[in-house]
């Protein structure tokens, strides 16, 4: 949990405050000059409206040059930041010419397969040719092809899994699957943090959600025993089912699921395991095949292994693994697969590249490497960072590294201030975390050299001292803090 | 009534002469410190003591028993849940041909030459030269996946390209990229629908639409499958219901060509229609952006309606674009509210580049030969002559339709029944004729009640030959099949 110092919630709720009360101002300013130009829309309802609008007006245009910054070449260790400028305070931006070569401490890119790759590109370019960009088709009508085929026997053998599906977006994986999986009488219990498409894809599912305090197992066990003892809710009736969703690494908190604990309360009362690795597959563990491999869970415990190809293995798509005859159900009747084109053909072949790569099947040792150099290269940079005193969240491992910002002033500040100095960072604020979390979010990648990184934290440093984010005094004293929490 | 006011009165007269007494009791004439008690004070005092003495005694409350530690566990040893999945029936084991090369007009089905109606190809573009020199030279550039959502540095200056380019082809102010075909709808209707607004909606739309329906918690009103009657009344019937409906939001939501049917929208009477009750449009132009109209430019240039008078268009590019991902297109307002509110945007990572600079590539072909679609035209209208005396296969397609839609005349009785009998007859003639056709699966999350058909998607690159060969086959599969029976 997420403790903020008292004297920082004081001044970020000031500061959101004064901010809304400005916009407010601007707002009744805006009215009356609107009043007095009429409408042509007279009789519909605004097609946008309520807070959310008054947020993305007032408040995210501001600031929103620290988002969406358009680049122009492969999200790699390095990438050319492209320059916009804005002539009306921030409403646009142009885009301009100029580019600026800056340090990707943003970017998905864990093993550093997002650039082309010697062993990855020649194979993807071949088999671009043999079977075009696109299929055009379903998978389930004249969208299966051989790549798709030998795809899916690769996912399933690296994961560990009999079987699997691929489709080609690992955001409507989860939003397709949840639905087929789990229906009315159902019951998904689900980490607090759980991404959105989870979230979206429970909503969609027309199951009741109950959700647990993020990665604490005893709370999971506490409301699981009170759902199953209570059953479904005024009825009264067992549940028919209940499944458990979590997520191998959270990427806004950088923390590993604690897995083994979840699994082993799943199983002492029959709840269905689903678990995403969207972050983590890849990533962790001693061969990549994420978070089962680091913690030392059983496959086999693990009901549904949901996951994504976009982050370590730098291409699209996502793929549930599971047993065979959940794939071969999921294949009759799961929308992504009987209505969605399937995955492009390039980038499956790049997945089964990656994983050969990953899995030294190419005849290097190079996927080793990289892993070996995740892992140090994410040690290092997050015990560095704690060293001078930033908040950083998450657990060792894990190469996703959230330090926290809290007020908003600070979002643009210190993203602008890095990116002067050639690092380009991504903050993130609401709606992606609570209004009053703000944070900048670093992803290490097996790409950075030590250089890179060591650059990266002088830069930071920097940058913290002058916004004013070192919110832990810098060391020896840390150890005696962490001590204490 | 006239026995009952006398009864009245004597009950009154009764009580006030009791009154009475009691006033006139000894007691209440008492004089105390020099004031003399009225009646009426005693009276109020008695009362006073009884509200105090209700008041002092504790309500009634059922005795909580909450339920014991060994009785949880008791209940959560016997709690039994249902299985994952239902056990797999034989239909459910359906495996689709694997396809051998790419899913161009011909294709290979076990090391056998096909001619291939399942892709959506209808601009013969999938395989072309300058479609694969530029995803050749995208894959070089940028690698494969774009390894971030679009907020964080998985904007890549073919993306913004891209969106430029489509909002000029069609003449609209801006546009958004999406990765994926099926989730642009499920995203853009909750990011416009919320809880309360209305939305009348097509009973045959594709499942996207039906699942972003869901997730948006609107009232949704269905009219009948392209019935504009049907429309007019529904709306109608909701203006005259609902006094409030004028300050809510009003959408109609309907597809260009229907996947389910192979319908064509007609556009001008739902403006018409739209203008009069005042509701927005959203309209999914999958299958017809690159098809109808003299340049490819949709079902506004077919109907002749000036495109602003639409509100929102999607489209997915897994069909004539022949790439794969979608987009969304229409004011600068409407694209720029979804940037931070639509789930599929934000939260996803953004579409491979190389699939953008396809789309791009594929426009500026569209653009150059506008041939293509008179090709596509004319093998439309062959096939559809072709086809239009099959022996008990009728046609419920639209003749312009790229999307050829053939069902049973006389149906069995059941969905599931005469879908047997389609897919024996697409069975038969993939092995015997060698034309691939599909039929229309449906998922058992799918609300559509349209009836099942065989689906054939026509292409420019397809071949007078290719045609009548297709139209051959079914004749002769047909008259073998039913003359059996």
């Amino acid at each position: 949990m997420i403790t903020i110092p008292y004297l920082t919630a004081l001044t970020t709720y000031f500061s959101y405050g004064l901010l809304f009360a400005f916009g407010q101002m601007r707002d009744f300013f805006r009215n009356i000059v609107d009043w007095w130009s009429n409408s042509t829309l007279q009789g519909y309802a605004p097609i946008c409206l309520g807070l959310e609008d008054f947020y993305i007006r007032r408040l995210y245009l501001r600031i929103q040059d620290c988002f969406n910054r358009p680049i122009s070449s492969p999200p790699d260790a390095w990438f050319d930041v492209v320059e916009r400028v804005s002539n009306d305070n921030n409403k646009t931006l142009k885009r301009t010419t100029k580019v600026h070569r800056c340090l990707n401490l943003g970017s998905y890119n864990y093993l550093g397969f997002a650039a082309s790759d010697e062993y990855c590109t020649p194979r993807v370019i071949e088999s671009l040719k043999k079977f075009s960009p696109s299929t055009c088709s379903t998978r389930v009508d004249g969208g299966t092809t051989t790549l798709h085929a030998e795809l899916e026997e690769c996912v399933a053998n690296f994961v560990g899994k009999p079987a699997a599906i691929v489709f080609g977006m690992g955001y409507a994986t989860n939003s397709a699957i949840l639905p087929v999986l789990i229906g009315k009488g159902g019951l998904i219990i689900s980490d607090s943090l759980n991404h959105n498409s989870i979230v979206n894809g429970a909503r969609g599912s027309g199951a009741t959600v109950r959700v647990f305090q993020h990665n604490t197992p005893y709370h999971l066990e506490k409301v699981l025993r009170e759902q199953i003892a209570e059953g479904q809710p005024r009825t009264h009736r067992p549940w028919k089912k209940i499944m458990v969703v979590v997520e191998g690494i959270y990427s806004m908190e950088g923390e590993l699921c604690k897995f083994p604990e979840i699994v082993s309360i799943c199983k002492k009362y029959k709840a269905y395991v689903y678990l995403d690795e969207a972050h983590s597959i890849g990533a962790i563990g001693k061969t990549g095949r994420g978070v089962c491999e680091l913690l030392g869970v059983d496959t086999a415990d693990v009901d549904i292994m949901m996951g994504t190809f976009t982050k370590s293995f730098g291409s699209c798509g996502g793929y549930i693994a599971g047993s065979k005859e959940l794939i071969q159900y999921l294949k009759y009747t799961c929308p992504a697969h009987l209505y969605a084109t399937s995955i492009s053909p390039p980038a499956a072949q790049q997945i089964m590249s990656a994983v050969k790569v990953i899995l030294g099947e190419d005849g290097s040792s190079r996927g080793a490497q990289k892993l070996a150099r995740i892992r140090e290269n994410s040690n290092f940079f997050r015990s560095e960072l704690q060293k001078m005193g930033f908040e950083v969240l998450g657990d060792n491992d894990s190469p996703v590294m959230p330090v926290m910002l809290y007020n908003p002033a600070k979002i643009p500040a210190f993203s602008r201030e890095c990116l002067k100095r050639n690092v380009a960072v991504v903050t993130v604020a609401f709606p992606a975390t609570p209004l009053l979390l703000a944070r900048a979010r670093i992803c290490i990648s097996a790409a950075h050299s030590r250089e890179d990184l060591i650059k990266a934290l002088e830069v930071i440093s920097n940058v913290g001292d002058m916004v004013g984010i070192k919110y832990f005094p810098a060391e020896p004293k840390k150890q005696q803090l962490e001590g204490d929490s | 009534m006239d026995t009952l006011l006398p009864a009245f009165e004597n009950m009154v007269k009764s009580a006030s002469d009791w009154m009475r007494l009691t006033l006139d009791a000894p007691s209440t004439r008492a004089v105390v410190f020099g004031v003399p008690i009225g009646g009426h004070l005693f009276l109020e005092g008695l009362l006073f003591v009884v509200i105090l003495f209700l008041l002092s005694q504790k309500s009634y409350k059922p005795p909580k028993r909450p339920l014991t530690k060994k009785e949880i566990d008791e209940l959560c040893d016997e709690w039994v849940p249902d299985s994952l999945i239902p056990s797999i029936a034989d239909e459910m084991k359906y495996e689709p041909p694997v396809l051998e090369s790419a899913a161009g007009p011909h294709t290979m089905i076990n090391g056998k030459d096909v001619v291939n109606f399942t892709s959506a190809n209808y601009l013969g573009l999938l395989g072309n030269e300058k479609l694969l020199d530029s995803c050749t030279k995208a894959l070089e550039k940028y690698g494969v996946g774009s390894c971030g959502p679009r907020g964080f540095y998985g904007t890549i200056d073919v993306h913004l390209d891209c969106e430029a380019k489509i909002a000029k082809f069609l003449g609209t102010s801006d546009s958004i990229l999406y990765s994926y075909g099926l989730s642009t709808m499920f995203s853009i209707i909750p990011a416009f629908c919320k809880k309360g607004d209305i939305v009348v909606v097509d009973e045959g739309v594709h499942w996207g639409i039906q699942n972003g329906l869901h997730l948006s918690r609107s009232t949704i009103v269905y009219f009948k499958h392209n019935d504009m009657e049907s429309l007019q009344i529904t709306l109608e019937k909701i203006t005259q219901d609902n006094k409030r409906a004028k300050k809510l939001r009003r959408y109609i939501i309907v597809e260009a060509v229907y996947q389910n049917s192979g319908q064509i929208s007609p556009l001008d009477e739902i403006i018409m229609l739209k203008e009069k009750y005042r509701y927005r449009v959203i309209l999914d132009e999958s299958n017809s952006f690159g098809v109808l109209g003299s340049s490819g430019r949709g079902l506004t240039e077919h109907c002749n309606v000036p495109i602003e008078k639409v509100d929102i268009i999607t489209a997915a590019m897994g069909h004539a674009l022949a790439t794969e991902g979608g987009f969304c297109t229409g004011s600068s307002r409407v694209i720029d509210h979804q940037r931070l509110s639509s789930s599929g945007y934000v939260f996803s990572a953004s579409l491979p580049p190389y699939l953008a600079s396809a789309a791009i590539t594929a426009i500026d072909v569209l653009e150059e030969n506008p041939d293509l679609i008179t090709t596509l035209k004319k093998n439309i209208a062959f096939i559809h002559k072709g086809l239009s005396d099959v022996q008990n296969l009728q046609i419920l397609s639209d003749p312009q339709s790229p999307v050829v839609f053939l069902g049973l005349k006389k149906s069995t009785g059941s969905l599931k029944g005469d879908l047997q009998v389609l897919e024996d007859i697409a069975d038969r003639v993939l092995k015997e004729h060698s034309i691939f056709v599909s039929t229309s699966k449906r998922s058992t999350l799918d609300k559509c009640k349209l009836p099942a058909g065989i689906r054939l998607s026509v292409s420019a690159a397809h071949t007078e030959s290719d045609l009548m060969k297709a139209c051959e086959s079914f004749k002769s599969v047909t008259a073998e099949k039913f003359s059996a029976q």
